[in-house]
């Protein structure tokens, strides 16, 4: 085959994959998009094959063929089984190893090239080794701590700045050395140290902005695809790479907007802020609770009812449950929206993804900027496992740690119903003061039971 | 030859520098809904590393170059595959408004 028929062919996957990103402006055309960026990928694959040793079989290709089939094996399975609340870590690990090819990529093809590596080659290799390296251990770093294997609080150890900083000039000046020296020993050591920061660089970020450097390392991974298909001088590679960095770029920007965050205070906050102090009196302040047949009848009355979910949701397992008494609601002629923040759950769109699994109708998802102004107009805001997105501290508390990012202004509502398992403070650790106003009304219990009791409250009225 | 190659760095700088014009354009349309697929599926898209992971595999020659590069299309495959049917099984579950009939057709 050659070098023309494959560059176009490549050029084609190229722009499978814009589509593919293209079919996501609506949930009408995203499934067909992804399905054309897999064609796409997968077109991209086997035709490497037919031309990467001028039709004759590749070198090693029974072991690649063998390894592609592990991959599969591996990545299937795990895309079938995965809860959708376990999404973010999912993608963090997909991210992870793809960095980690890419850093691989650019390693084997640096000893393959040797002193013919031209100095923009070895640059782009240096880029590629450091931050897919960064990248594959940031997002291991990322899985442990959504998946809870590890505490999804900042980790701040002493002089935890200055050793970051040190093992980033470290990671520098190594880099530095290969430009300078060549050869193999001083890319390991690169690699070595860049694992090592991508770890450090991770553990200091707090269970909330998690998501932002998921999203970060995503753009991250892109850049060092697009680098190294650079090196390799593949027109496909610097296309998908540059799409994924453009798309991550973005999504990270938005993300730390919807959070009220700068992306720099996102990742060294923890060394800046000052730690978090709990007031113990708040915690023996009386709260109101009611019983599931109070819940029930203060929605049976009203005209309009928002619905708020969060992570605590899906957690239990209660999508099913409040379409249920959402449909219920309807039925009765009560006029129901979802209110979804932009980072409900643990990264952004994903409540969209867990309402949607419960078949909940995607036009009643409203998004936080058309949703708030409409709370005055609301009788019941009913909130469900979530805590942050709604803590009024984030507009009154400067120095908490979500001040300054965007809520749902449940308050304004005329009612407030939490559907909480606890006091316990949400994910980023803030005391809600909205718990202890007049107009709330708190329902303890597991957010599947207690919607499951208001709904036959709800039935028998 | 030197012109040669120099045509050819500009042409993959070219590409790269509309990439980021497209990536940026294309994404910056997608729906608030459908971030998280959008992450995924982002990220499927960067396993097409698979290609380089293969190319390298071809000319790996020391033990240290195979294991290296077949390491890669095992990590770039699970990247690839996984994350295309990730963003397959989300996006599935998107629909409109309810046509009563139809809840039962899901496939698992």
């Amino acid at each position: 085959m050659s070098r023309n028929l494959y560059d176009l062919i490549g050029l084609a996957a190229g722009i499978c994959f814009i589509l593919a990103l293209k079919g996501l402006s609506s949930p009408k055309s995203a499934r067909r998009g992804n399905l054309i960026g897999a064609l796409g990928a997968t077109i991209a694959t086997v035709i490497v094959f037919f031309y990467a040793n001028e039709g004759k079989a590749l070198n090693n290709q029974t072991l690649i063929l063998a390894a592609i089939g592990f991959g599969v094996l591996v990545g299937v399975p795990a895309a079938r089984k995965v809860q959708m609340t376990q999404m973010p870590q999912l993608v963090a690990l997909f991210n992870g190893v793809g960095g980690g090819a890419a850093a691989l990529v650019a390693i084997v093809e640096y000893l393959k090239l040797g002193s013919d590596a031209t100095t923009a080659v070895v640059i782009a290799t240096v880029f590629t080794v450091i931050v897919g390296c960064v990248s594959f251990s940031g997002s291991i770093v990322t899985f442990l701590k959504l998946q809870e294997l590890m505490t999804t609080r900042p980790v701040v150890f002493p002089f935890g700045r200055q050793i970051i900083a040190l093992t980033l000039i470290g990671v520098l000046a190594s880099g530095g050395w290969v430009l300078v020296s060549g050869g193999t020993t001083p890319l390991l050591i690169n690699g070595l140290l860049s694992l090592i920061f991508g770890v450090l660089f991770v553990l200091p970020v707090g269970g909330a902005d998690v998501p932002i450097v998921i999203s970060l390392l995503n753009a991250f991974t892109g850049l060092t695809v697009a680098a190294s298909g650079y090196v390799l001088q593949t027109t496909l590679l610097i296309i998908a790479g540059t799409l994924v960095g453009a798309s991550g770029t973005i999504l990270t920007k938005l993300m730390a907007e919807a959070m009220g965050r700068s992306i720099f205070g996102t990742l060294f906050g923890a060394f800046t802020a000052k730690t978090q102090q709990s007031s113990g009196a708040a915690d023996t302040r009386p709260v109101k609770s009611g019983s599931a047949e109070d819940v029930a009848i203060l929605l049976n009355y009203a005209q309009r009812v928002v619905i708020v979910p969060g992570f605590g949701l899906a957690v239990a397992q209660a999508q099913h449950t409040v379409r249920e008494l959402a449909d219920l609601l309807s039925a009765k002629g009560v006029e129901v929206a979802y209110g979804i923040h932009p980072v409900a759950g643990r990264m952004p769109g994903h409540m969209n993804v867990l309402l949607a699994e419960a078949n909940v109708p995607y036009e009643q998802l409203v998004e936080m900027e058309e949703i708030n102004p409409t709370f005055p107009q609301t009788d019941v805001v009913l909130v469900v496992g979530a805590n942050d997105v709604v803590n009024p501290a984030a507009k009154t508390t400067p120095g908490c740690p979500i001040y300054g990012m965007p809520i749902l202004d449940v308050s304004l509502a005329a009612n407030v119903i939490f559907l909480k398992r606890s006091m316990r403070p949400g994910f980023a650790g803030i005391e809600n003061e909205l718990l202890y106003e007049a107009k709330t009304t708190l329902l303890f219990g597991d957010a599947k039971d207690s919607l499951t009791k208001v709904v036959s409250s709800l039935k028998s009225l | 030859m030197a012109s040669e190659l120099m045509s050819n760095e500009i042409a993959l700088l070219a590409i790269f520098l509309l990439s980021v014009f497209v990536g940026f354009e294309v994404v910056s349309k997608v729906s608030t809904t459908l971030h998280t697929p959008l992450m995924s599926g982002a990220n499927a898209i960067h396993g097409v590393i698979l290609v380089g992971a293969i190319v390298v595999a071809d000319h790996a020659k020391s033990t240290l170059e195979i294991s290296l590069a077949i390491a890669a299309v095992i990590l770039a495959t699970i990247n690839m595959v996984g994350g295309f049917v990730v963003t397959d099984r989300m996006l599935q579950m998107f629909k409109g408004k309810p046509k009563r009939k139809k809840d039962s057709g899901d496939d698992q």
